[in-house]
């Protein structure tokens, strides 16, 4: 046993652990396979890694641009930490997207070089933020039905994708928690905070609906055991978000309702139409249909690789 | 919640214990309305870098602190004990790290 020896434990140097600050790291990535798994069609996989990564991906341009915004320099620090464990998640899954289409674009590529009708995040994700009420609220939303999600594909037969969701679990839980914590904070707070926080949850209860409106990609991937089928998603939420919800002192059913249109993203629909949606469905965020407030995004996020071809830093 | 609003929140410290075998130690102060709240923020402020495994947070008012004024009388006394270190021994050859 390396520490029989209670001298040599107290000096054991070799764990460079025991030092303060910023050591220990650990690529949680190391011998993960990146084969595709045998039996599905890469594009699904392609699509449906662009799914969960371009939601991460638009909600961490979001949450940025509360950075000098944010009420209280802490929770600023907070909003860009959740941010930036989205931003990580993104480019783990825009990576495995590139891989599994074969095309050869990189996260990068994915990023900043996409048509806003080719990102497939859902419309929440894309909302902009009238106050904090409504961040807190949307980030409530997003990330319980996140954690629901990766929670059952660390099981996918996907390795790679397993993989992100084992990591991302301890990122979305703590995300969660947070946004819980305002939402009661301010639920069961002061008249006004109140007001304002009951008018956030019912303004994002409608298009919260089109994330468990399964789409065909999802459909066949769950049935092939890589992806999970968002329909299947609910009781959890819903039992997540009653619970938060009255503790908050709000309506613990406002999310109840399957209600939903894409004009309740919250702009009016003036982009150019998307790819539209196979069988008469309603064309939802997966298919590429957008808002107006996407276009708002991608012009900022876009613009300096855009400007800038293969700049580097 | 009580009837009067403060508009601002109190000021904590912030205690952090990194990987193991050391104490907590102080890393800053930080703004939040109460001690759960301190708790997360010490979490996002202090500990991104892989800090720490544990925190305290204590409201800063709730510490009691020794007088600047009073430093004389508290330390110095303490100057000329020579005898209160144990430098009087001589160590065995078997016993490294001392």
């Amino acid at each position: 046993m390396a520490f029989d020896d209670a001298y040599r434990a107290l000096t054991d140097h070799d764990d460079d652990a025991r030092w303060a600050y910023g050591t220990g790291f650990a690529d949680p990535f190391a011998g993960v396979p990146t084969e595709l798994p045998a039996g599905v069609d890469p594009a699904d996989l392609a699509a449906y890694c662009l799914m969960l990564g371009d939601d991460a991906l638009i909600m961490s341009h979001r949450l940025q641009e509360w950075v000098t915004r944010a009420p209280e320099l802490e929770d600023e620090l907070a909003l860009a930490n959740i941010a930036l464990d989205l931003l990580g998640q993104a480019r783990l899954l825009l990576t495995r997207a590139g891989q599994a289409e074969g095309s050869g674009r990189d996260e990068d590529t994915m990023a900043f070089r996409r048509e806003a009708a080719e990102f497939r995040h859902v419309c929440l994700a894309e909302r902009a933020d009238a106050d904090f009420a409504h961040l807190v609220a949307r980030l409530l939303v997003l990330s319980t039905w996140r954690l629901a999600a990766f929670d059952r594909l660390t099981a996918s037969r996907d390795p790679m994708l397993a993989a992100v969701a084992a990591k991302g679990i301890k990122e979305i839980t703590y995300h969660r928690d947070y946004a819980a914590q305002w939402v009661v904070r301010l639920g069961d707070g002061t008249e006004l905070s109140h007001a304002r926080m009951a008018a956030a949850a019912e303004a994002i209860a409608a298009p919260a609906g089109e994330l468990f409106r399964p789409h065909e990609v999802e459909i066949r991937l769950a049935a092939a055991g890589v992806a999970v089928d968002p329909s299947t998603l609910r009781a959890e939420f819903d039992a997540v978000l009653g619970q938060v919800l009255t503790a908050a002192t709000l309506d613990p059913h406002i999310f109840d309702t399957e209600m939903y249109a894409p004009a309740d993203c919250g702009a009016a629909a003036t982009m150019p139409p998307g790819p539209g949606a196979p069988g008469g469905r309603p064309p939802s965020g997966r298919d590429g249909e957008h808002t107006a407030a996407l276009h708002d995004i991608l012009t900022e996020m876009q613009s300096l690789a855009r400007a800038v071809p293969g700049g580097a830093w | 919640m009580s009837g009067e609003i403060r508009h601002e929140w109190p000021l904590f410290e912030v205690f952090v214990r990194a990987k193991r075998g050391l104490n907590h130690v102080h890393v800053g102060s930080l703004r939040a309305a109460d001690h759960e709240m301190a708790v997360h923020h010490a979490r996002d402020l202090y500990t991104r870098r892989n800090e720490g495994v544990s925190i305290w947070v204590v409201r800063s008012d709730h510490i009691a602190a020794s007088d600047p004024g009073e430093k004389a009388a508290f330390f110095e006394p303490s100057g000329d004990k020579v005898y209160r270190h144990p430098t009087h021994y001589t160590i065995p050859d078997s016993i490294p790290h001392i």
